[in-house]
């Protein structure tokens, strides 16, 4: 009995160091330069607040940590929709002015593997920035870090909340460089096919609230025009 | 007694390893696609939104009540002649599948738009643009500018119409949006 009770415990202790292990590998880390910081091409900041509070509207299934906004917002409860959120929300300019609408949709990714620090989300963005244009926005995003960093850290907390700066690249793919794939729609941007990423800027999170103090930036980067070549005189 | 303990440690890290290689942390639901196969007219699939109850949001400017409650739709003259709105898409046999955006503008500068981005979670995204004047029939005609995963490889023709409810029945939707896709694999020149 006490070699079985040895053993029980053993495989407790098993199990929580490779959690630790996982967690505290070093090997796994986030992006924090963003692969677009290098162009020399335009490029356009959408900023946003990660917050629901601060969304037009943000809802998931009703019954995840982060509450829909406004509360009588439809629940997207049905099964096949049950990991997919769906926010919209004002979108500002470096300037702090606004500057268009976003939609978002996330999904949990089956691609997520945790063993590799990659807890994928499937996201897509509708984008439209009146007297510009309209975009789309597909990526993989990778929110590993961001839970290492935050989220986790404020479960472990007294307090229930964590609070620091951390900036970090969410957009992990499809591009090789961990970019998102953008494209036109309409306006200025019609065919256009270009890169971007999605950044987070976490000052504050509640275990209660999710959260609390975060803003969200898109970066677009705009290629300029191919030159006209003209043939030799 | 010792050595046990040791092999329970080995045996609990191997465990966990093992339940996270082999074991998906994520699995989602999918409804049957409901494609149909026409003689020389490719394939189509059928969604549709019930309105009102798929509507998740509308904003529009100037809405006496304004949906969901408690939206705060912004009041500034660019977004005078913008609306966007939310839903929720059913398949053919009425099954929510996915979620789904339309934007609906018009401005001097970038023209006027309607676009759709439908978001499937366990099969991908489509963004379609729809040609903002309705053809014959009342339908309007629109075309997949982009894809991801099952959708990346594919190009076709979106239709968009508004079929109102005439069963007469009290818990009838007052109608539905019906979405039908033509989508047909892009050709690839071999070289």
């Amino acid at each position: 009995m006490k070699y079985l009770f040895s053993l029980i415990v053993g495989m407790a202790v098993g199990v929580a160091v490779f959690f630790l292990l996982l967690y505290y590998n070093p090997l796994i880390t986030q992006t924090k330069l963003s692969p677009l910081s290098v162009t020399d091409n335009e490029l356009i900041n959408l900023n946003y607040s990660a917050v629901a509070a601060d969304s037009l509207i943000y809802t998931n299934d009703g019954e995840s940590q982060i509450a829909p906004h406004p509360a009588k917002v439809l629940q997207l409860w049905e099964r096949p929709i049950r990991q997919t959120t769906a926010m919209a929300t004002m979108l500002r300019n470096s300037r702090n002015q606004t500057v268009g609408i976003g939609i978002k949709f996330s999904s949990d990714s089956e691609s997520t593997r945790i063993l590799n620090g990659e807890a994928i989300v499937d996201s897509v963005w509708h984008i439209y920035l009146p007297g510009r244009g309209s975009l789309f926005v597909e990526q993989q995003e990778n929110y590993w870090g961001y839970m290492r960093e935050i989220v986790i850290p404020a479960y472990w907390s007294s307090g229930d909340n964590w609070r620091g700066i951390w900036n970090g690249n969410t957009t992990s793919g499809p591009g090789a460089l961990d970019t998102a794939t953008v494209v036109g729609g309409s306006g200025r941007f019609d065919g256009l096919r270009t890169e971007g990423v999605e950044a987070l800027a976490a000052k504050a999170y509640s275990v209660d609230k999710g959260p609390v103090a975060i803003d969200g930036e898109i970066t677009i980067e705009i290629p300029r025009p191919d030159p006209e070549v003209t043939p030799d005189p | 007694m010792f050595r046990t303990f040791i092999a329970g440690i080995l045996l609990g890290i191997m465990a966990a390893g093992a339940g996270l290689y082999f074991l998906p942390a994520v699995d989602q639901f999918r409804e049957q696609s409901m494609i149909v196969v026409h003689t020389n007219h490719g394939n189509t699939e059928s969604f549709h939104v019930n309105v009102p109850t798929d509507r998740i949001m509308v904003g529009a400017p100037s809405q006496v009540s304004p949906l969901p409650a408690g939206l705060n739709w912004p009041d500034s003259a660019q977004f005078a002649e913008t609306r966007a709105e939310l839903f929720k898409i059913r398949n053919a046999k009425d099954a929510v599948v996915g979620v789904a955006s339309r934007i609906a503008a018009s401005h001097e500068v970038s023209g006027d738009i309607i676009e759709w981005v439908f978001h499937l979670p366990a099969r991908g995204s489509a963004y379609v643009s729809m040609r903002p004047e309705s053809a014959d029939g009342g339908y309007r005609i629109g075309e997949l500018i982009w894809g991801t995963r099952e959708f990346a490889a594919l190009e076709g023709l979106v239709t968009e119409q508004w079929v109102a409810d005439v069963s007469g029945s009290e818990d009838a939707p007052a109608g539905r949006i019906e979405v039908i896709t033509a989508f047909v694999t892009q050709l690839v020149d071999e070289e």
